[in-house]
């Protein structure tokens, strides 16, 4: 997401949309989650079958879905919950300590 | 006078000022005295007069809550209720008042319980006065009607922006049969044209309303919302300007009458401003001048005109149709105490409750209240507590 | 209903999302499953009503939204109330202007459906309103602090239900929404489960497909009120299904149909072990309340298959 939103404009309240309005969608894309994160999940993509049940059980969503249907993570909102690590069925992704 | 004469009860004029304000949408839960009003419109749904959805909720909380959902879908939404109703309302009136919805609400104003009891007292409207609708009284049924069109018309301006109480007494207004003057539908149609919503629900550009605030945020969109209040009052003045320019009725936040140059005045809001308009033309043959000032406006609250009505009285009785337990007043002449205590003008102020649950106030009772006034000014002492009038024990 | 776009596998569920990250609820939390998954299953244009609760409040602090849709907020209680307005309103509004009616979701939670909720549930059910109208349940006030509500099962430790040493938890039933939605007349009513994705997809392809009201009941583990490691939170759902203590069935033109038979049930302690709330249940002392649970949730099962088999 670009930095032209509202979200980083607002100065006083009279810069404020009317009726307490968020008037863009999708703008808790600036808030970056990844930084809640203990554990963080590794995916070994050599392991990956693609069956996408990681993509389909995140809570944020943090896994991103190729158009191949291989997945990524992203690191950015990732709080390194490990129900993708639990569900994978070919225990392809470890949840390692943040460092 | 324009338009045509007609004969109809307070509840039927205002659900006919709907009708040609072409609602699209009713939400409304029946309650003694406004039901006439709903019930009328569901007839004109019905039978095909008014092209509009009425919902039939089952509660006034919902009632509210799903105007709410269909202003802020862009439709022009009309709700009516009384007492316990605008009570169960309360949480909503916040929210709808602070979304800035347009909704425009009717309340035959009841006494709350308990004792129950279904006739007029004002302070379930009062009890509305800190949520940020804006609020007019109606003194006749003339008024109720042609409040309501202008209540859709100021909502609904961009300028504006926040959604309309208009009161009428339950039963003496709401069920009493009264000749007025209603417009035609076409006069009608070109003062209030159709709702062009600001910020509408729109799939095609997702906005997110009634966001979650916290300590960040809560204080500047309360400033704002203050602020925009604010910024409504000349607009209120223009649209009661050019519906009076319409009509030939003159409209304007505050009704003064006789108060130039009167040394004693009473206060009154709703239709008891008729009776002490007669006890002060009566006093007048007698040589004596009583002013008496109403309020057509009540929020926000019209202070400056209200200065420069009262500004020759040395006493004025603040008549109030409500109690505040525990406060030093009831709610008008709380309103009024704080009007006048950044003023120069500083007349003595007493306040009067008078006809909770319906009781009568008659001509007899407002001569009373005029010469407590007089003695007031006569001693430079005002009484300390509010003055009952018309209650067993207490004679004035 | 052949031309509904039904799905066999998770590959065909659409890659679009109507929700985005960057929402601060919990780590591992089973709300936001439901969420996309409806906002994939149900076709433009649609309008989400949120009542008060965790999704409401995590999702939307200002000015961050995570939404992609309209979202609208009013109260805890009147969620389906403010639905109904939305929904009348667009209907009117297409019908005098041709503006565009969206589908309007609804989403709230077992205290906003269940409790404070309930009496707005069941006038716009009773009135018709098009709506999906999708009760996401963590079976207790968890945006409060964990205090049991008319969702929270037998036997859970809440903040005001606590296992205590001569009340150990809840004493009452939950009750049954799905049933209290169908008294109601309307077309179509389902439970869901996050471990059972392909499933859940599915009824949200069927229940936008229906006109009028749709109750949706969504099974929502709660790592923070439960007390689990939130890595858990899906084989904790795949679990209560497969306790039976969440069966997965649909209910559609008079007919209930169990959609995941469970035909060898996991013992109900499997469950219980993996969750703080009912670890107290497997102590001796509370072993008839234990009993008295597994009895309630063979009780339902069967009732259910009865309903089904009608």
């Amino acid at each position: 997401m670009s930095g032209e939103s509202v979200v980083l404009k607002l100065k006083t309240w009279r810069d404020l949309p009317i009726g307490g309005i968020i008037p863009e969608p999708k703008t808790s894309l600036h808030n970056k989650t990844g930084n809640w994160r203990a554990m963080k999940p590794i995916l070994d993509n050599g392991k990956c079958i693609k069956c996408l049940l990681c993509w389909i059980h995140c809570p944020e969503p943090a896994i991103l879905r190729g158009d191949d249907d291989s997945v990524r993570i992203d690191y950015d909102y990732c709080k390194g919950c490990g129900i993708c690590a639990n569900v994978c069925p070919v225990h392809a992704i470890e949840m390692k300590l943040e460092v | 006078m324009r338009g045509k004469l007609v004969g109809m009860n307070g509840d039927r004029a205002v659900a006919y000022a709907v009708k040609q304000a072409d609602v699209d949408v009713i939400s409304a839960y029946p309650i003694t005295p406004q039901t006439i009003i709903v019930e009328t419109l569901a007839e004109y749904v019905n039978n095909g007069e008014l092209d509009a959805a009425f919902i039939p909720v089952e509660s006034e909380h919902s009632a509210l809550s799903a105007a709410v959902g269909a202003s802020l879908s862009g439709a022009r939404v009309f709700t009516a209720t009384s007492s316990q109703g605008l009570a169960l309302m309360y949480e909503i009136l916040w929210i709808a008042a602070g979304l800035r919805t347009t909704i425009v609400m009717a309340i035959g104003n009841r006494a709350l319980s308990p004792n129950i009891n279904i006739h007029c007292s004002h302070d379930d409207a009062y009890a509305a006065r800190d949520t940020g609708w804006l609020q007019f009284f109606a003194e006749n049924v003339q008024e109720a009607y042609d409040l309501t069109l202008m209540a859709f018309r100021i909502s609904e301006d961009h300028r504006v922006l926040f959604p309309s109480i208009v009161n009428l007494d339950g039963f003496i207004l709401t069920h009493a049969l009264e000749g007025l003057y209603v417009l035609e539908d076409s006069d009608v149609k070109a003062f209030l044209p159709k709702k062009e919503p600001v910020n509408p629900v729109d799939p095609g550009k997702p906005m997110t309303y009634g966001a979650l605030d916290l300590f960040d945020w809560y204080m500047e969109h309360r400033r704002q919302q203050y602020a925009s209040l604010e910024s409504a009052r000349p607009i209120i003045k223009e649209v009661f300007e050019e519906y009076s320019n319409l009509t030939g009725r003159k409209y304007s936040p505050v009704k003064s009458f006789n108060t130039e140059g009167a040394e004693v005045a009473v206060m009154i809001l709703g239709s008891s401003a008729g009776t002490a308009r007669y006890v002060a033309r009566k006093l007048a043959e007698k040589g004596k001048k009583i002013g008496v000032i109403s309020l057509t406006q009540y929020r926000p609250f019209p202070a400056k005109e209200l200065r420069e009505a009262i500004k020759d009285a040395s006493v004025v009785a603040v008549m109030d149709r409500s109690v505040s337990f525990g406060s030093p007043g009831a709610q008008l002449f709380m309103d009024v105490s704080a009007t006048l205590i950044r003023s120069k003008v500083r007349p003595l102020l007493f306040n009067v409750i008078y006809g909770l649950g319906g009781r009568d106030l008659t001509p007899a009772h407002i001569e009373k209240v005029v010469d407590l006034a007089e003695s007031v000014m006569r001693r430079g002492e005002a009484p300390e507590e509010p003055v009952w009038v018309g209650v067993r024990g207490d004679e004035l | 209903m052949s031309e509904l776009k039904f799905v066999k596998t998770l590959k065909e569920i659409p890659r679009a999302e109507h929700f985005a990250p960057g929402h601060r609820l919990c780590a591992g939390c089973g709300i936001p499953q439901v969420v996309r998954m409806a906002l994939k299953a149900v076709p433009n244009p649609k309008v989400v009503v949120n009542a008060t609760g965790c999704l409401e409040v995590s999702t939307t602090v200002f000015p961050y939204t995570s939404w992609g849709v309209p979202w609208i907020h009013v109260a805890f209680e009147n969620a389906a109330a403010v639905a109904s307005g939305i929904e009348a309103a667009f209907k009117i509004l297409s019908k005098k202007y041709g503006k565009q009616k969206p589908k309007v979701i609804v989403f709230a939670g077992d205290g906003g459906t269940f409790d404070i909720g309930f009496q707005a549930l069941s006038g716009a059910l009773e009135r018709g309103h098009d709506m999906i109208y999708i009760c996401y349940d963590n079976e207790a006030y968890m945006n409060t602090g964990i205090q049991r509500s008319g969702a929270t099962p037998k036997g859970a430790s809440t903040t005001t239900s606590p296992a205590g040493r001569v009340i150990p938890g809840k004493l009452e039933r939950k009750k049954n929404l799905i049933e209290i939605a169908i008294a109601h007349g309307i077309p179509y009513a389902a439970t869901m489960n996050p471990a059972f994705p392909v499933d859940m997809y599915n009824k949200l392809v069927k229940a936008a497909s229906v006109s009028g009201p749709v109750v949706l009941h969504y099974f929502t583990p709660c790592p923070t009120g439960w007390y689990f490691d939130p890595s858990k939170s899906i084989e904790i759902a795949r679990l209560a299904v497969q306790t039976r203590i969440w069966p997965l069935y649909e209910y559609e033109n008079s007919r209930v149909r169990i959609t995941v038979p469970v035909k060898e049930p996991k013992p109900i302690e499997d469950y219980f072990k993996l969750q703080g709330r009912f670890r107290h249940l497997l102590e001796p002392q509370n072993r008839w309340l234990l009993e008295e649970i597994k009895r309630d949730v063979e009780e339902n099962w069967n009732r259910l298959l009865k309903l089904a088999s009608q």
